[in-house]
Protein backbone atom coordinates (compact mmCIF):
# COMPACT_ATOMS: atom_id res chain seq x y z
CA UNK A 1 0.00 0.00 0.00
CA UNK A 2 1.79 3.22 -1.14
CA UNK A 3 1.07 6.59 0.47
CA UNK A 4 -2.16 7.62 -0.87
CA UNK A 5 -4.14 4.88 -0.36
CA UNK A 6 -2.99 4.96 3.29
CA UNK A 7 -4.22 8.97 3.27
CA UNK A 8 -7.66 8.06 1.95
CA UNK A 9 -7.80 4.88 4.23
CA UNK A 10 -7.33 7.23 7.49
CA UNK A 11 -9.56 10.21 5.93
CA UNK A 12 -12.54 7.87 5.07
CA UNK A 13 -11.95 6.78 9.03
CA UNK A 14 -12.08 10.36 10.33
CA UNK A 15 -14.75 10.72 7.66
CA UNK A 16 -16.65 7.91 9.04
CA UNK A 17 -16.21 9.25 13.03
CA UNK A 18 -17.84 12.11 11.64
CA UNK A 19 -20.69 10.23 9.62
CA UNK A 20 -22.14 8.77 13.03
CA UNK A 21 -22.08 12.17 14.58
CA UNK A 22 -25.64 11.81 13.07
CA UNK A 23 -26.59 9.73 16.20
CA UNK A 24 -26.85 13.24 18.01
CA UNK A 25 -30.51 14.35 16.38
CA UNK A 26 -32.17 10.91 16.81
CA UNK A 27 -31.09 10.55 20.60
CA UNK A 28 -32.76 13.94 21.52
CA UNK A 29 -35.59 13.20 19.14
CA UNK A 30 -36.42 9.58 20.86
CA UNK A 31 -35.56 11.66 24.52
CA UNK A 32 -38.68 14.18 23.81
CA UNK A 33 -40.79 11.32 22.64
CA UNK A 34 -40.12 9.38 25.15
CA UNK A 35 -40.23 11.97 27.63
CA UNK A 36 -43.82 12.98 25.83
CA UNK A 37 -44.91 9.73 26.24
CA UNK A 38 -44.27 9.05 30.02
CA UNK A 39 -45.98 12.99 30.51
CA UNK A 40 -49.38 11.11 28.37
CA UNK A 41 -49.01 7.85 30.30
CA UNK A 42 -49.14 9.75 33.76
CA UNK A 43 -52.13 11.94 32.98
CA UNK A 44 -54.23 8.82 31.29
CA UNK A 45 -52.78 5.76 32.66
CA UNK A 46 -55.74 3.25 30.98
CA UNK A 47 -54.25 4.19 27.49
CA UNK A 48 -50.58 3.24 28.29
CA UNK A 49 -50.45 0.40 25.33
CA UNK A 50 -51.64 2.77 22.91
CA UNK A 51 -49.36 5.37 23.79
CA UNK A 52 -46.41 2.73 24.25
CA UNK A 53 -47.01 1.53 20.62
CA UNK A 54 -47.27 4.97 19.12
CA UNK A 55 -44.33 6.39 20.63
CA UNK A 56 -41.99 3.27 19.73
CA UNK A 57 -43.44 4.16 15.91
CA UNK A 58 -42.58 7.78 16.03
CA UNK A 59 -39.40 6.59 17.77
CA UNK A 60 -38.41 4.53 14.59
CA UNK A 61 -39.17 6.66 12.38
CA UNK A 62 -36.83 9.44 14.14
CA UNK A 63 -34.33 6.51 14.05
CA UNK A 64 -33.89 6.90 10.43
CA UNK A 65 -31.66 9.54 10.19
CA UNK A 66 -29.10 8.45 12.55
CA UNK A 67 -29.01 5.12 11.09
CA UNK A 68 -28.41 6.86 7.47
CA UNK A 69 -25.25 8.39 9.00
CA UNK A 70 -24.48 4.85 10.16
CA UNK A 71 -24.54 3.19 7.12
CA UNK A 72 -22.27 6.39 5.43
CA UNK A 73 -20.22 5.07 8.45
CA UNK A 74 -19.77 1.79 7.31
CA UNK A 75 -19.73 2.03 3.91
CA UNK A 76 -16.90 4.65 4.47
CA UNK A 77 -15.22 1.89 6.71
CA UNK A 78 -15.61 -1.81 4.95
CA UNK A 79 -16.43 -0.88 1.61
CA UNK A 80 -13.89 1.60 1.47
CA UNK A 81 -15.46 3.03 -2.06
CA UNK A 82 -12.43 6.08 -1.82
CA UNK A 83 -9.56 4.27 -1.89
CA UNK A 84 -10.36 1.99 -5.22
CA UNK B 1 -3.81 -8.24 31.36
CA UNK B 2 -3.10 -5.20 29.08
CA UNK B 3 -5.45 -3.94 26.44
CA UNK B 4 -3.05 -5.40 23.85
CA UNK B 5 -4.08 -8.82 25.02
CA UNK B 6 -7.86 -7.91 25.93
CA UNK B 7 -8.16 -6.78 22.04
CA UNK B 8 -6.07 -9.10 19.92
CA UNK B 9 -8.47 -10.70 17.54
CA UNK B 10 -7.59 -13.75 17.69
CA UNK B 11 -10.80 -14.21 15.87
CA UNK B 12 -11.45 -12.82 12.70
CA UNK B 13 -14.28 -9.89 12.33
CA UNK B 14 -16.30 -11.31 9.94
CA UNK B 15 -20.27 -9.92 9.60
CA UNK B 16 -19.84 -9.80 5.81
CA UNK B 17 -21.70 -12.11 3.14
CA UNK B 18 -19.69 -14.41 2.24
CA UNK B 19 -20.26 -16.44 -0.98
CA UNK B 20 -20.92 -19.98 -1.18
CA UNK B 21 -20.75 -21.58 -4.14
CA UNK B 22 -21.29 -19.62 -7.97
CA UNK B 23 -23.13 -20.57 -11.35
CA UNK B 24 -23.31 -19.31 -14.86
CA UNK B 25 -26.32 -18.34 -15.84
CA UNK B 26 -26.64 -17.52 -19.60
CA UNK B 27 -23.27 -16.04 -18.89
CA UNK B 28 -23.36 -13.84 -15.89
CA UNK B 29 -21.90 -15.07 -12.90
CA UNK B 30 -24.28 -15.77 -9.84
CA UNK B 31 -23.49 -16.00 -6.43
CA UNK B 32 -25.09 -18.48 -4.11
CA UNK B 33 -24.56 -16.03 -1.05
CA UNK B 34 -25.06 -17.03 3.36
CA UNK B 35 -28.25 -14.87 2.55
CA UNK B 36 -29.82 -17.53 0.77
CA UNK B 37 -28.73 -20.35 2.91
CA UNK B 38 -29.60 -18.77 6.07
CA UNK B 39 -33.04 -17.37 3.90
CA UNK B 40 -33.65 -20.72 3.10
CA UNK B 41 -33.09 -22.39 6.82
CA UNK B 42 -35.26 -19.70 7.86
CA UNK B 43 -38.36 -20.56 5.45
CA UNK B 44 -37.85 -24.27 6.07
CA UNK B 45 -38.27 -23.62 9.70
CA UNK B 46 -41.43 -21.20 8.74
CA UNK B 47 -42.69 -24.03 6.53
CA UNK B 48 -42.55 -26.69 9.32
CA UNK B 49 -44.51 -24.94 11.98
CA UNK B 50 -46.82 -24.47 9.49
CA UNK B 51 -47.50 -27.98 8.47
CA UNK B 52 -47.89 -28.68 11.80
CA UNK B 53 -50.37 -26.01 12.75
CA UNK B 54 -51.78 -26.59 9.47
CA UNK B 55 -52.15 -30.45 10.97
CA UNK B 56 -53.23 -29.39 14.40
CA UNK B 57 -56.06 -27.49 13.08
CA UNK B 58 -57.41 -29.84 10.92
CA UNK B 59 -59.03 -31.46 13.80
CA UNK B 60 -59.20 -28.99 15.83
CA UNK B 61 -61.36 -29.15 19.17
CA UNK B 62 -63.84 -26.38 20.39
CA UNK B 63 -61.52 -26.65 23.66
CA UNK B 64 -58.07 -25.74 22.58
CA UNK B 65 -55.22 -27.64 24.29
CA UNK B 66 -51.31 -27.39 23.85
CA UNK B 67 -50.19 -26.69 20.08
CA UNK B 68 -53.44 -25.31 18.62
CA UNK B 69 -53.47 -22.70 21.80
CA UNK B 70 -50.03 -21.42 20.52
CA UNK B 71 -51.24 -21.40 16.90
CA UNK B 72 -54.66 -19.60 17.55
CA UNK B 73 -53.04 -17.03 19.68
CA UNK B 74 -50.14 -16.16 17.43
CA UNK B 75 -53.02 -15.73 14.33
CA UNK B 76 -55.64 -13.76 16.76
CA UNK B 77 -52.40 -11.34 17.65
CA UNK B 78 -52.04 -10.95 13.69
CA UNK B 79 -55.31 -10.47 12.91
CA UNK B 80 -56.10 -8.14 15.82
CA UNK B 81 -52.46 -5.91 14.93
CA UNK B 82 -54.25 -5.63 11.20
CA UNK B 83 -57.40 -4.86 12.35
CA UNK B 84 -56.93 -2.23 14.58
CA UNK B 85 -54.74 0.04 12.40
CA UNK B 86 -56.58 -0.69 9.09
CA UNK B 87 -60.31 -0.98 10.53
CA UNK B 88 -62.66 -2.62 7.83
CA UNK B 89 -60.26 -2.40 4.94
CA UNK B 90 -57.62 -4.81 7.35
CA UNK B 91 -59.81 -8.29 6.10
CA UNK B 92 -57.95 -8.27 2.75
CA UNK B 93 -54.23 -7.62 4.25
CA UNK B 94 -54.42 -10.34 6.67
CA UNK B 95 -52.45 -12.27 5.25
CA UNK B 96 -49.97 -10.27 3.29
CA UNK B 97 -49.22 -8.53 6.86
CA UNK B 98 -49.42 -11.62 8.94
CA UNK B 99 -46.97 -13.46 6.48
CA UNK B 100 -44.56 -10.66 6.17
CA UNK B 101 -44.42 -9.90 9.95
CA UNK B 102 -43.32 -13.86 10.49
CA UNK B 103 -41.00 -13.79 8.23
CA UNK B 104 -39.22 -10.86 9.04
CA UNK B 105 -39.58 -12.09 12.80
CA UNK B 106 -38.05 -15.01 12.32
CA UNK B 107 -35.47 -13.72 10.38
CA UNK B 108 -34.41 -11.08 13.05
CA UNK B 109 -34.54 -13.74 15.45
CA UNK B 110 -32.02 -15.98 13.57
CA UNK B 111 -29.51 -14.23 14.80
CA UNK B 112 -29.76 -16.24 17.80
CA UNK B 113 -29.14 -19.45 16.42
CA UNK B 114 -25.69 -17.95 15.13
CA UNK B 115 -27.16 -17.26 11.42
CA UNK B 116 -26.43 -14.47 9.67
CA UNK B 117 -29.76 -12.65 9.76
CA UNK B 118 -30.85 -12.81 5.95
CA UNK B 119 -32.61 -9.29 6.64
CA UNK B 120 -29.37 -7.78 7.69
CA UNK B 121 -28.74 -7.73 3.00
CA UNK B 122 -30.37 -5.23 1.30
CA UNK B 123 -31.16 -7.64 -0.97
CA UNK B 124 -33.79 -8.89 0.98
CA UNK B 125 -34.75 -5.54 2.49
CA UNK B 126 -35.46 -3.96 -0.70
CA UNK B 127 -37.79 -6.46 -2.08
CA UNK B 128 -39.79 -5.90 0.83
CA UNK B 129 -39.55 -2.40 0.75
CA UNK B 130 -40.96 -2.61 -3.02
CA UNK B 131 -43.86 -5.00 -2.35
CA UNK B 132 -44.90 -2.43 0.09
CA UNK B 133 -44.58 0.67 -2.83
CA UNK B 134 -46.43 -1.96 -5.07
CA UNK B 135 -48.99 -2.37 -2.82
CA UNK B 136 -49.36 1.30 -2.10
CA UNK B 137 -49.48 2.53 -6.11
CA UNK B 138 -51.87 -0.47 -6.68
CA UNK B 139 -54.43 0.68 -3.65
CA UNK B 140 -54.03 4.42 -4.20
CA UNK B 141 -55.17 3.60 -8.19
CA UNK B 142 -57.53 1.41 -7.39
CA UNK B 143 -59.23 3.62 -4.75
CA UNK B 144 -58.59 7.06 -5.62
CA UNK B 145 -58.73 6.04 -9.96
CA UNK B 146 -56.01 7.84 -11.82
CA UNK B 147 -57.49 11.46 -11.34
CA UNK B 148 -57.47 11.62 -7.54
CA UNK B 149 -54.12 9.85 -7.84
CA UNK B 150 -52.58 12.80 -9.86
CA UNK B 151 -54.91 14.99 -8.18
CA UNK B 152 -52.58 14.05 -4.69
CA UNK B 153 -49.60 14.53 -6.55
CA UNK B 154 -50.18 17.91 -7.85
CA UNK B 155 -51.47 18.33 -4.61
CA UNK B 156 -51.02 22.38 -2.76
CA UNK B 157 -49.77 23.62 -6.16
CA UNK B 158 -48.94 21.98 -9.96
CA UNK B 159 -45.44 23.01 -9.11
CA UNK B 160 -45.38 20.45 -6.22
CA UNK B 161 -45.31 17.46 -8.36
CA UNK B 162 -41.35 16.53 -8.37
CA UNK B 163 -41.38 17.39 -4.55
CA UNK B 164 -44.11 14.44 -4.15
CA UNK B 165 -42.69 12.12 -6.73
CA UNK B 166 -39.60 12.10 -4.53
CA UNK B 167 -41.99 11.74 -1.17
CA UNK B 168 -43.60 8.62 -3.08
CA UNK B 169 -40.02 6.95 -4.16
CA UNK B 170 -38.46 7.91 -0.71
CA UNK B 171 -41.14 5.57 1.01
CA UNK B 172 -39.48 2.15 0.36
CA UNK B 173 -35.68 3.16 0.38
CA UNK B 174 -36.21 4.62 3.45
CA UNK B 175 -38.70 1.55 5.07
CA UNK B 176 -36.44 -1.12 3.96
CA UNK B 177 -32.79 0.90 4.78
CA UNK B 178 -34.61 1.06 7.93
CA UNK B 179 -34.60 -2.48 9.10
CA UNK B 180 -31.28 -3.35 7.16
CA UNK B 181 -29.64 -0.79 9.62
CA UNK B 182 -30.96 -1.93 12.53
CA UNK B 183 -30.22 -5.64 12.04
CA UNK B 184 -27.12 -4.65 10.48
CA UNK B 185 -26.07 -2.91 13.15
CA UNK B 186 -26.93 -5.69 15.42
CA UNK B 187 -24.67 -8.26 13.77
CA UNK B 188 -21.71 -5.57 13.50
CA UNK B 189 -21.89 -5.13 17.36
CA UNK B 190 -22.10 -8.69 18.09
CA UNK B 191 -19.20 -9.83 15.53
CA UNK B 192 -16.64 -6.77 17.11
CA UNK B 193 -17.83 -8.19 20.43
CA UNK B 194 -17.47 -12.41 19.63
CA UNK B 195 -14.26 -11.13 17.06
CA UNK B 196 -11.96 -8.37 19.35
CA UNK B 197 -13.17 -9.64 22.92
CA UNK B 198 -13.04 -13.12 22.72
CA UNK B 199 -11.05 -13.48 25.40
CA UNK B 200 -13.89 -11.97 27.84
CA UNK B 201 -16.74 -12.41 26.28
CA UNK B 202 -18.02 -15.49 28.19
CA UNK B 203 -22.07 -15.15 29.15
CA UNK B 204 -22.44 -11.21 28.90
CA UNK B 205 -23.03 -11.12 25.68
CA UNK B 206 -26.21 -12.56 26.03
CA UNK B 207 -27.64 -9.42 27.43
CA UNK B 208 -26.56 -8.05 24.32
CA UNK B 209 -28.23 -10.61 22.31
CA UNK B 210 -31.46 -9.75 23.82
CA UNK B 211 -31.46 -5.96 23.34
CA UNK B 212 -29.66 -6.26 19.48
CA UNK B 213 -31.20 -9.79 18.25
CA UNK B 214 -34.41 -9.36 20.53
CA UNK B 215 -35.76 -6.14 21.44
CA UNK B 216 -34.47 -4.65 18.25
CA UNK B 217 -35.60 -7.40 15.44
CA UNK B 218 -39.07 -7.28 17.19
CA UNK B 219 -39.56 -3.56 17.30
CA UNK B 220 -38.02 -3.16 13.53
CA UNK B 221 -40.35 -5.87 12.59
CA UNK B 222 -43.54 -4.28 14.50
CA UNK B 223 -42.46 -1.11 12.86
CA UNK B 224 -42.16 -1.63 9.46
CA UNK B 225 -45.53 -3.71 9.02
CA UNK B 226 -47.01 -0.88 11.23
CA UNK B 227 -45.41 1.59 8.43
CA UNK B 228 -46.75 -0.96 5.38
CA UNK B 229 -50.40 -0.54 7.04
CA UNK B 230 -50.41 2.87 7.44
CA UNK B 231 -49.15 3.87 3.75
CA UNK B 232 -51.82 1.17 2.30
CA UNK B 233 -54.83 2.28 4.36
CA UNK B 234 -53.47 6.18 3.50
CA UNK B 235 -53.89 5.17 -0.34
CA UNK B 236 -57.06 3.79 0.19
CA UNK B 237 -59.05 6.71 1.92
CA UNK B 238 -61.46 7.55 -0.54
CA UNK B 239 -62.90 11.38 -0.06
Amino acid sequence: MDFNTNFILGCSAIGAGLAVIAGIGPGVGQGIAAGYAANAVGRNPGAKSDITGTMLLGQAVAETTGLYGLLIAMILIFVKPLAK
Amino acid sequence: MDMGILLSADNEVDFMIHGVFSYSFFGHQVWITTTHVCCLIVLLGIMLFAFLAGRAMKHADDVPTGFQNVVELIVEMLDGMVDGTMGKNGVKFRNYIGSIFIFILVSNLSGLLGLRPPTADYGTTLPLGLLTFTLIFFNKIKYQKVSGFLKGLCDPWVFWAPINVIGDIAVPISISLRLFANILSGTVMMALIYGLLSKIAIIWPAALHVYFDMFSGAIQTYVFCMLTMTYISDAMNTE
